[in-house]
């Protein structure tokens, strides 16, 4: 049997109250593509850094190419030929594409030969990018490429890619696939890190499953339905959430005709935007991060005013109304970012249930606080949505991103919204808690809610979705119907490539 | 090696448990330097907490608790709200100024006519002076985005101007002989703040913090403008989520903070001093700063810190006087204590642990 390129012995990693690694052990081959699948909080995270030198094992050893291995800091890492793409972007807005490249080296050549290389990675690999762009204007997908070409410059051996998928297109993923299955067949290897299934059957040689921070099993992706995986990473049989066929009502919500300027200087303006949600229907709005999302939440909540003419509700203009206001008549939010946005991380459940549940759940008379009965709707709450917590006097940000999440949807659902804004309700949440959440805004939908689900979890969106529409550069797509549409109508409704052009292998 | 290590959540026993343990260390650090300067250092710590309270002399020092806690507090109030929210206001000092001249300028524009109405008058005179100096800074956040921590601490400065152009001139004493400073109004009997009880210090200055103390008890535990308060200054962007006005915010909390420093200005000027003079202000507009943290920004316990502050203040005159301890020594002990605190107070969110063998 051949080396590894990589191996990882017994890798045991524990943070205060919850081991993220507990012996965790697999190879990746030489120019394998290796994927790491499981849910969040799976331990999928602090396993990579571990290899990337940012962590440092408790115990357990790694081989490289049979030598020991353990970087004690990312450079050790790098220099030993291991590069990664994070999820998030470490990239400087106002710089250009060269000048971000530079900042991350340790000897960056002349900014001439550096563009030169640039160029010439960037057309070897079918990764169009130019040097002297600045990556404030540059798309999701085309800072993932500034990112991808930064380790590529670096001749990596291994390459991790942390859900790199998850701010493209699917005509881009087509692209980041040519491009790793061109950089497979150089040999070089890739460690894939995803919950996303179909991409990992389509890609990847081989396939580790971490749940709970050990490896519960291997697979040949390939040769592995979708749904076995799925159930070998959470451990349980599936529920998909059910629904069920109905009629809808009037129009509930329209916008019309809606443009605002960016609310900061690196936001995104919303352009024209139009949609109508019935009662009873889930209108999913796709489309990849940074396209206008958080705008397009907040000026349904409220914290961002239009005119007045531009969002109707029932017919009655409400673009000027504030938050409370909208609570008031009926139309209530939950903002994608839990700790600071939707919730106080440091303050209560119960103080955080008033946050948004204080107008319509009653919670006040004349100004004054009934804490008695915000202390029961915040029960309320957590025994409806099963939310994981010792009781509601416990701090927002005690409880996991799951629980909080469905503490955050639930105050919101268990309110009996008109019309119900969702952005992203299921971001980092494990599959169980996501699926319940899914089945709670459909629930609510059957009984004559109008949703708005923005998400960029195009699953998601197909699996409770009666019309699709996606954000791209602060404009809306016209809606559709959702059911016979196929991955690549959405595709283009999200900006297709975005100008992007497939490797040339 | 030690390491720091975030809590799940805040820990209550050390949130209450800190200003006591930096009191102790203030204390021992203090006595340490008082050492340093040759004094027997549990002498001159006895002498700045016993002395005022149960000393040969406490029927002299103890109502003199009163009449220095009370500005202390009344203005650390009106500062703990906006603190609360992430409102700076470093300018009470300016407030307080401001309230001075308007309640003594409101009741001296009536002598000598005498009348049960020129007292409330001038309180309320007071709290406008106050408000419409806090008002500035919170005008130009709100319109311009101005920082309110420098505009409120620069308008002390032109406060300052104010007092002494009004003691040189517009108030200044008739028949002063010339002499800078305002007419007596503790000889002035319908504006005159007297004590309430003869000997005892309780004056309406002090009846009015130990109201704010409970308004504003009432106010963040009980009401939603509390509640926005504290939402404010925990996640800034849940708050405006909730539908808090941030203009609005800010314009009460300046607002209200300076009314009551002016407040605090009218009830000294009208009581205990008496006069508007060129060196009215003793810094009673900072030291609230200290307060209101030593109290964590809560109502009781602003007032037990305010009722600290006062001791060492008089505790400290006591030292300076019997012991011959230098005036900054006793500043430095103060300002020690506001030290400790903030230091101790990351204890409440953290916890220290030896590390094992790892470098994370």
């Amino acid at each position: 049997m051949t080396t590894p390129l990589l191996s990882l012995q017994g890798l045991t990693k524990a943070y205060p109250g919850v081991v993220a690694n507990d012996q965790v052990s697999f190879d990746i081959g030489e120019g394998e593509v290796h994927a790491l699948l499981g849910e969040n909080g799976a331990g999928k995270s602090t396993l990579v850094k571990m290899i990337y030198g940012l962590v440092k094992p408790d115990s357990g050893t790694m081989l490289l190419r049979g030598q020991n291995f353990a970087p004690p800091e990312p450079r050790a890492a790098r220099s030993d030929g291991i590069a990664m793409v994070f999820q998030h972007f470490s990239l400087f807005d106002a710089l250009n594409v060269a000048e971000n490249i530079a900042l991350g080296m340790e000897n960056p050549p002349p900014m001439g030969d550096l563009a030169s290389r640039i160029r010439e990675v960037s057309e070897t690999y079918g990764l169009p990018l130019d040097p002297y762009r600045t990556v404030g204007d540059l798309s999701a997908g085309e800072r993932q490429r500034v990112e991808i070409i930064r380790c590529l410059l670096q001749d990596p051996k291994l390459l991790i890619m942390d859900e790199p998928t998850s701010v493209l297109t699917p005509q881009e993923v087509n692209i980041l696939f040519e491009t790793l299955n061109k950089l497979r067949s150089e040999g070089t290897s890739i460690l894939y890190i995803s919950h996303k299934l179909e991409e990992i059957r389509t890609l990847c040689d081989h396939a580790t499953i971490l749940r709970l921070g050990k490896n519960v099993g291997e697979c040949i992706p390939a040769e592995t339905s979708a749904r076995d995986m799925a159930e070998m990473m959470v451990g349980s049989t599936l529920q998909t959430p059910e629904r069920s066929g109905r009629d809808f009502g009037e129009v509930a919500l329209d916008v019309s005709g809606l443009s605002v300027p960016s609310p900061s200087e690196f936001g995104t303006a919303l352009r024209n935007v139009h949609l109508t949600v019935r009662k009873g229907e889930v209108l999913g709005i796709g489309g990849v991060a940074g396209n206008g999302q958080d705008e397009l939440l907040g000026v349904l909540s409220g914290e961002i005013q239009t005119p007045a003419d531009a969002i109707k509700f029932n017919g009655q203009a409400i673009g000027m109304l504030g938050p409370t206001a909208r609570r008031k008549i009926g139309v209530l939010t939950a903002p994608e970012e839990r700790l600071g946005h939707a919730a106080a991380p440091d303050m209560s459940l119960t103080e955080n249930a008033l946050l948004t549940g204080s107008v319509r759940e009653g919670l006040e008379s004349s100004g004054f606080l009934k804490w008695n009965e915000t202390k029961q709707f915040a029960e309320k709450i957590i025994d409806a949505f099963d939310v994981r917590t010792p009781g509601p006097e416990n701090a927002a940000r005690s409880l996991s991103g799951g629980n909080l999440q469905k503490f955050v949807i639930g105050r919101e659902v268990l309110q009996n919204p008109d019309v119900l804004v969702v952005n992203q309700p299921t971001w980092g949440v494990d599959a169980a808690a996501a699926a319940s959440i899914r089945q709670a805004i459909l629930d609510l939908a059957a009984k004559g809610t109008a949703v708005v689900c923005i998400s960029q979890d195009l699953d998601e969106l197909m699996e409770i979705s009666d019309s699709f529409a996606a954000l791209n550069e602060g404009r809306l797509s016209a809606p559709r119907e959702a059911t016979g549409l196929t991955v690549d109508e959405i595709g283009l409704m999200m900006g297709g490539a975005h100008g992007m052009e497939v490797a040339h292998v | 090696m030690i390491v720091l290590e975030k809590r799940p959540q805040p820990s209550k026993a050390w949130s209450y448990a800190t200003p006591l343990v930096a009191v102790v260390a203030t204390m021992v650090f203090g006595g340490l330097l008082f050492a340093i300067l040759g004094k027997n250092p549990i002498e001159a710590i006895g002498t700045i907490f016993w002395e005022p309270l149960f000393g040969e002399f406490a029927f002299y020092y103890r109502p003199q608790l009163l009449v220095k806690g009370a500005p202390l507090v009344l203005i650390a109030i009106g500062l703990s709200l906006g603190f609360r929210a992430g409102i700076w206001n470093i300018g009470a000092e300016g407030q307080y100024i401001m309230g001075t001249i308007f309640g003594a300028g409101a009741g001296l524009a009536f002598y000598p006519m005498e009348a049960w109405f020129i007292f409330p008058i001038m309180i309320f005179a007071g709290a406008f002076g106050g408000w419409l100096w806090a008002t500035i800074p919170a005008f130009l956040k709100v319109r311009f985005g101005t920082n309110e921590i420098l505009v409120s601490l620069m308008l002390v400065y032109v406060a300052e101007q104010f007092l002494a152009s009004v003691s040189l001139g517009l108030l200044k004493n008739p028949e002063g002989f010339g002499f800078p400073g305002s007419r007596n109004l503790q000889s002035y009997e319908s504006a005159h703040n007297a004590e309430l009880i003869a000997g005892s210090g309780m004056h309406w200055g002090v009846v009015a913090a130990f109201i704010a103390v409970i308004f504003s008890y009432v106010l963040l535990n009980r009401h939603m403008l509390g509640f926005h308060i504290r939402l404010t200054g925990e996640a800034p962007r849940a708050a405006k989520f909730a539908g808090v006005n941030p203009a609005r915010l800010i314009l009460f909390c300046l607002g209200l903070s300076g009314a009551l420093a002016g407040l605090a200005g009218m009830f000294e000027v009208s009581g205990p001093s008496g006069v508007v003079s060129i060196d009215f202000n003793v810094g009673y507009g900072f030291t609230a700063i200290i307060v209101a943290f030593l109290g964590r920004l809560h109502p009781v316990g602003i007032l037990l810190a305010g009722g600290l502050m006062a001791l060492t203040y008089i505790g400290g005159e006591i030292a300076q006087s019997q012991l011959g301890l230098p005036a900054a020594a006793i500043q430095v002990f103060q300002g020690m204590l506001l030290f400790f605190l903030l230091a101790f107070d990351l204890l409440t969110n953290y916890r220290i642990r030896a590390a094992r063998s790892e470098v994370a």
